[in-house]
């Protein structure tokens, strides 16, 4: 299909197709400009004076102003930078428990011949539906409990499911990856000596890349774009992420702070764009394929 | 590799899920492999257990308690079956967050799906360009979730909002969208819809994987553009549909951010955008009812349960697969 419009077969009316196309053309050009319409606001939002917010309708500013950017970095008693920093180290924190965690069990699921491995399997894939509202007022009580929540280190509760492999998404696709390398790799390993340690080590774990690649830049955008849990977990100040922080605007209601609080939004949207537009390839294959969300 | 052939996505996700391959051989355990295979599972087996079972029968077992987290374990009180009774019959929020959630997941995920079915069939040509619109509209999916972009969402459709700015072009006069309760939970649906950019991208690898030979065979019987719609594109689109709709489904009745900055985790404007999951927030961690929004928990999960169990019943209906197997 995708061969035939290219060179289309029948060439007796081009006219008509030439048309066709440019009536897709300009279809596709107004939904980008419906996409991009609220992205753009928000940026010409953020250097918009007090003013001009209420006044001028327009996309863009007539006069730049940057210093909603200052203001809404030092709108609270603590600074949007250490925020930016809590969300970083969650985020990469996160990256590394999700690989190390989730490519373990996946080689154990795809790889290796141990008693009930299906039955933990099926439980693996009924993982995936659960919700985590379903388990947030228990885990809440859990690590309360072991002293965890606001505790010396208020990001355990957040980090310790991330390595214990329980974005069952992300091992799901590993098994995925590795039932794709050939087997007879394992066999070969195997001759020269190597047992399920030395195959995970000099073949599957060389081999992973691409889909640990996909695990670590998925799980750090939806880590930085996550809520729910920080917003349960996190109670000091202090400790807050970007998410949460970013919610201290709406709960000062005062409309004089609109100008900050979208500089402070753009910016905590800048490394997901930057890994969009870096990955933009990466992202949309990974989706299709896997069926993951953004 | 593997990533990279997209077969049938519907085979991968919530459906019969094939083991890993155990075509070799009859199963055997290699000596020593089932030590080591359980060593590898160790983080997810203790995960598992851990993170993921002893918080649902925790839960479980709250549910039929009056615990608030604030009084001590031994003055925890079996209140049997109170707390769903209440939920069923004596709390009109419960009822009133179960139409909302309702409400928006039978609006938002159609339209969201027909959007994304709607532009993946413009971008299914190859022709220069388009991978970046293909990327653009992915974009909206990514940031979708984020709290950033409810707090934009919620201002653009406020009095002085962009949208009403818009609607100013062509002389309407807008109103203040976000604290009309009439108006608030649609706002979030068009944000929903919005954030089509996943499912189409699902709907892109979909239209590939259908053999160019059945148009032909469709456009040789004399069948117009619109037949071959409905009569090729449609059923051999209808798996990676019904991945979608069960997907998109779940995860509408999640929503959960939006609503939260919306009403800055009331539910308001008059409980309007109460989200389900806003309300089991407020149960338990305002209102510190934990006990009460652990039922509230599990009447969600065996719902979602319940609603996937019939999607997968009713599917053999329409679902299509062209392999001939019919489930």
């Amino acid at each position: 299909m995708v061969a035939s419009t290219v060179a289309p077969p029948v060439a007796a009316r081009p006219q008509r197709s030439r048309s066709r196309s440019w009536l897709r053309l300009i279809i596709l050009l107004a939904i980008v400009a419906v996409v991009l319409y609220p992205l753009i606001w928000m940026i010409g939002t953020s250097v918009k004076s007090q003013q001009e917010i209420v006044s001028n309708i327009g996309l863009l500013p007539e006069r730049f102003t940057p210093g909603n950017y200052t203001d809404g970095w030092s709108n609270f008693d603590v600074s949007f930078g250490r925020f930016f920093l809590n969300s970083a180290m969650v985020s990469l924190l996160t990256v590394v428990g999700n690989a190390v965690s989730c490519l373990l069990a996946a080689y154990a699921f795809a790889r290796l011949r141990f008693r009930l491995r299906r039955l933990w399997f099926a439980v693996m894939i009924g993982t995936l539906l659960l919700p985590a509202h379903v388990l947030i007022v228990p885990q809440y009580i859990l690590f309360r409990t072991l002293g965890l929540v606001g505790g010396d280190w208020p990001y355990l509760p957040l980090l310790i499911p991330q390595f214990l492999a329980t974005e069952a998404f992300f091992v799901f696709l590993m098994v995925q990856f590795m039932r794709g390398i050939p087997r007879e790799l394992d066999e070969a390993a195997r001759i020269d000596g190597a047992g399920a340690f030395g195959i995970f080590r000099h073949v599957i774990l060389p081999l992973s890349r691409p889909a640990l690649v996909t695990t670590a830049i998925f799980s750090f955008i939806w880590t930085w774009n996550e809520f729910f849990r920080q917003l349960v977990f996190l109670s000091e100040l202090s400790d807050y992420t970007v998410p949460v922080a970013l919610t201290l605007f709406i709960d000062s209601t005062s409309q004089s702070a609109i100008g900050p609080m979208f500089a402070m939004a753009v910016l905590s949207l800048l490394p997901v764009f930057v890994f969009f537009v870096a990955f933009q390839r990466m992202l949309v294959e990974g989706i299709n394929t896997s069926g993951i969300k953004g | 590799m593997a990533l990279t052939t997209a077969p049938d996505p519907t085979r991968r996700g919530t459906g019969s899920v094939r083991p890993p391959a155990t075509r070799r051989g009859t199963g055997r355990i290699r000596h020593g492999e089932g030590l080591a295979g359980y060593i590898f599972l160790s983080p997810w087996l203790i995960g598992l257990m851990g993170i993921t079972a002893l918080p649902m029968l925790l839960s479980l077992y709250l549910s039929f308690t009056n615990y608030d987290i604030l009084t001590p374990w031994s003055e925890v009180e079996w209140v049997g079956l109170a707390n769903y009774e209440r939920m069923f019959t004596a709390d009109p929020s419960w009822w009133h967050s179960v139409r909302v959630t309702l409400r928006f997941a039978l609006i938002a995920v159609p339209l969201k799906l027909a959007a994304a079915l709607g532009v993946a069939l413009l971008l299914n040509r190859a022709w220069r360009g388009v991978g970046l619109f293909r990327g653009l509209f992915y974009l909206p999916s990514l940031l979708g979730g984020s709290v950033a972009l409810a707090i934009v969402w919620v201002n653009m459709f406020n009095r002085e909002g962009a949208f009403n700015s818009f609607l100013a072009l062509f002389g309407i006069e807008g109103k203040p969208w976000v604290n009309d309760p009439d108006w608030a939970l649609e706002t979030l649906m068009v944000l929903a819809i919005w954030q089509f950019g996943a499912p189409m991208v699902i709907f892109l690898a979909g239209l590939k994987q259908v053999p160019t030979e059945l148009y032909e065979a469709a456009a040789v019987d004399g069948a117009g553009k619109f037949r071959q719609f409905v009569s090729v594109t449609l059923p051999m689109l209808s798996p990676v549909i019904f991945f979608n709709l069960v997907l998109e489904t779940i995860n509408g009745f999640q929503g959960f951010t939006a609503a939260f900055v919306l009403s800055n985790g009331t539910g308001g404007p008059i409980d309007s955008t109460l989200m389900y999951t806003l309300n089991l927030y407020i149960a338990g961690f305002t209102d510190l009812e934990m006990g009460y929004a652990s039922a509230m928990a599990w009447v969600f999960l065996i719902a979602i349960a319940l609603i996937t169990v019939v999607f997968f019943s009713t599917g053999r209906f329409w679902v299509h697969y062209s392999d001939g197997e019919d489930r």
